[in-house]
């Protein structure tokens, strides 16, 4: 069993790696819902392929999804092209269709060959190991883990071969065309890679998850770091962190792996939105609380500033009716003074608050602006 | 003659179906419009996915499986995952495609999780994962009619008193938050009346197509007119006509599932649209080049001459 447990989480890190490397890509070119529709658009390529085969291990039953993976997004750009369609919604009635047409055919014809709809949707990784490579008598470990693995391998290839004309065409389409780049040629390599891989990682995880795999951790990245190759790094290690936590919570709880490894894609993805430094939910909390306590210090000093020298400054810069001349509630207004007391912008005679040089500085400053 | 008594009496099944079909297509005709202007056609997607989790909590925490719970459960969770979208897509620098993309299968993956939980403990009244994914159009009663009806109802009740604040949030949202509307909450009542849509249908057609209802019939209806009060309408028929060819047509032959034609029903309706609406249409389109270059022609040949 322990051999069971190995297996497994080597096929889902190998997955969650193959799937997150080009998912950078697609993050950043705001292309992600394309996964989304090839691993659905897949279907009847794999049912097709299905009925001429008679077997769902078969390579041809890759090649065969996969070559209507780039079907999927030729149909999607011939629709966007005749401009009536815009893209999310030719995404939208696209994968549907085909969708159907593959569900039509199974329920049509599938009836009396072995073809399961929710392996082809959910995928089973428990299974993965079970079926396994066997040459010259020899266990060379399983099917799935060479597949993917195959394809881990031609990701990598792929991206380090093409790293600086994918960077280009990411992030300056028209500037990598003018440079003769073909950002066209690189764009559907991509979109071959994204459906092969699909294709490839659906037998494990099933066709809704593969989104998880794709989209989760290279958005999740995408919030640490601001350099695409820290990003990709980031993205395999997520990838690989999510695979394993999720194996482990499936087995703890026995539930299915797929599901698993998909919720704690979205605790991670949200344990990082919450504490990533800077561009976090807390820190963006924090920082919105201490611009509002500035600016109201701000207009405190810029208050007393105005009011300094003249006849009326004693009645204005009275602490007891401060709220009074700035129109603020009474608590806030404390509050307020005792933070500009403690940052030394103004000090307290008795009821008088007096700018400190500082605060007069920051007052004059701010005015200014 | 008795071939068509015979019929009629089979035909009272498949009409509670197609009356269901047909008022499903009407809502989500309607209000899918809003989502495809809004260049939001795959946010139906990501709804129906998300409502996976919202189902089994609701099964797991009252044991019942009794349509308006499981739908209620349904509503809360995609309305939370929608929710979450947007404050995904304004707070960080994630574009509003990764965000959809991540609720849509994490959501769906943890929904799947709580599923095996379900399964594990045994209970024979548990709720039926394939039914979720493809819908069961058959299964459609006459108090599922009733619900469709009145929700729906009320959601396209809703759509037309906020007509005026709906249709300026569509086209111009800065304009609309700059003259004082609310825009915040009106995004949030039209996901909102999505929701409404998407959990209704997913009985029909099921999580993995209801999109296509959504997106399907605005798409036809956009060729064929500019106004958006035209468009809803036309949406809404387009959706109820494809409900109702769907479910007779998968009527006709064992083993055609009703979800998966009323969709194809739909995309075909979307394809004559965009071949053949008058003005914007590709045959139009080839007409009106060919008119353009035999002018060209006659004129450069009395230049010639």
């Amino acid at each position: 069993m322990l051999q069971g447990h190995f297996d497994i989480q080597l096929i889902a890190i190998v997955t969650a790696v193959a799937c997150a490397l080009p998912g950078v890509f697609l993050v950043l070119r705001r292309m992600t819902l394309m996964s989304d529709a090839i691993s659905h658009a897949i279907l009847p390529g794999i049912v097709l392929a299905f009925f001429l085969t008679e077997s769902l291990s078969s390579p041809l039953l890759i090649l065969a999804a996969a070559g209507t993976g780039v079907l999927t997004v030729l149909f999607v750009e011939l629709l966007q092209r005749t401009k009536l369609v815009k893209e999310d919604a030719a995404i939208g009635l696209t994968f549907p269709a085909l969708f159907s047409i593959g569900v039509i055919l199974i329920s049509r014809f599938a009836g009396n060959v072995h073809l399961d709809m929710d392996a082809v949707l959910l995928g089973e990784l428990a299974y993965a190991p079970l079926n396994r490579l066997k040459a010259f008598g020899y266990d060379l470990g399983p099917v799935s883990l060479y597949v993917m693995g195959t394809i881990l391998v031609i990701n990598v290839v792929f991206i380090l071969l093409f790293y600086k004309e994918l960077k280009l065409a990411t992030f300056d389409a028209s500037l990598a065309a003018a440079l003769g780049f073909a950002p066209t040629l690189i764009h559907y390599g991509l979109m071959a890679l994204v459906s092969v891989t699909t294709v490839g990682a659906f037998d494990a995880v099933g066709s809704i998850l593969v989104v998880a795999l794709i989209a989760g951790p290279p958005a999740t990245a995408y919030l640490m770091t601001d350099k695409l190759s820290r990003m990709l790094i980031l993205s395999a290690i997520i990838g690989s962190v999510n695979a394993v936590s999720g194996y482990w919570l499936a087995s703890i709880f026995d539930v299915s792996i797929a599901g698993a490894i998909a919720t704690t894609m979205l605790l991670i993805f949200g344990l990082v939105f919450l504490t990533v430094p800077n561009r976090g939910l807390i820190a963006i909390a924090r920082r919105r609380t201490r611009q509002k306590w500035e600016f109201a210090q701000t207009m405190l000093v810029i208050h007393l500033f105005n009011h300094e020298g003249l006849p009326e400054a004693e009645a204005e810069s009275a602490v007891a009716h401060l709220h009074e001349h700035l129109s603020w509630n009474p608590d806030f207004t404390t509050q307020v003074v005792k933070y500009a007391l403690n940052n030394r912008y103004v000090s307290r005679k008795e009821t008088q608050l007096t700018l400190t040089e500082h605060g007069r500085a920051i007052a004059q400053q701010a005015l200014v602006q | 003659m008795e071939n068509l008594s015979v019929l009629t009496h089979l035909d009272y099944t498949l009409m509670i179906v197609a009356i269901g079909a047909a008022l499903l297509g009407t809502v989500s005709g309607a209000l899918g419009t809003y989502a495809v202007l809004r260049r939001q056609s795959l946010l139906g997607d990501a709804i129906s996915h998300a409502a996976l989790p919202g189902i089994a909590i609701a099964f797991l925490l009252t044991g019942s499986k009794t349509p308006l719970i499981l739908v209620l459960g349904a509503a809360i969770a995609g309305w939370l995952g929608t929710l979450l979208i947007l404050s995904i897509v304004r707070l960080t620098r994630i574009k509003y495609d990764s965000a959809l993309a991540i609720v849509l299968s994490t959501f769906f993956g943890f929904g799947l999780v709580l599923h095996t939980l379900i399964q594990r403990t045994g209970n024979a009244n548990q709720a039926g994962l394939d039914t979720f994914l493809f819908g069961q159009a058959a299964t459609i009663l006459e108090r599922d009619v009733l619900t469709i009806g009145l929700l729906g109802g009320v959601a396209l009740i809703i759509m037309l008193v906020f007509w005026k604040e709906l249709k300026l949030l569509v086209f111009d949202e800065g304009f609309a938050a700059s003259i004082g509307f609310p825009t915040r909450a009106l995004d949030i009542l039209l996901t909102s009346l999505l929701v409404i849509a998407i959990v209704l249908g997913l009985q029909a057609v099921g999580a993995v197509l209801m999109s296509a209802m959504l997106v399907a019939p605005a798409v036809a209806a956009r060729q064929w007119t500019n106004r958006l009060r035209l468009m809803v309408f036309l949406a809404a028929c387009f959706g109820a006509f494809a409900g109702v060819i769907g479910t007779i047509i998968s009527s006709t032959a064992s083993r055609i599932p009703t979800g998966p034609t009323i969709v194809l029903c739909a995309t075909v309706v979307v394809g004559i649209s965009i071949a053949f609406a008058p003005n914007r249409g590709l045959v139009w389109e080839r007409i009106r080049h060919q008119r353009n270059r035999r002018s060209l022609k006659t004129a450069t040949d009395r230049l010639l001459k």
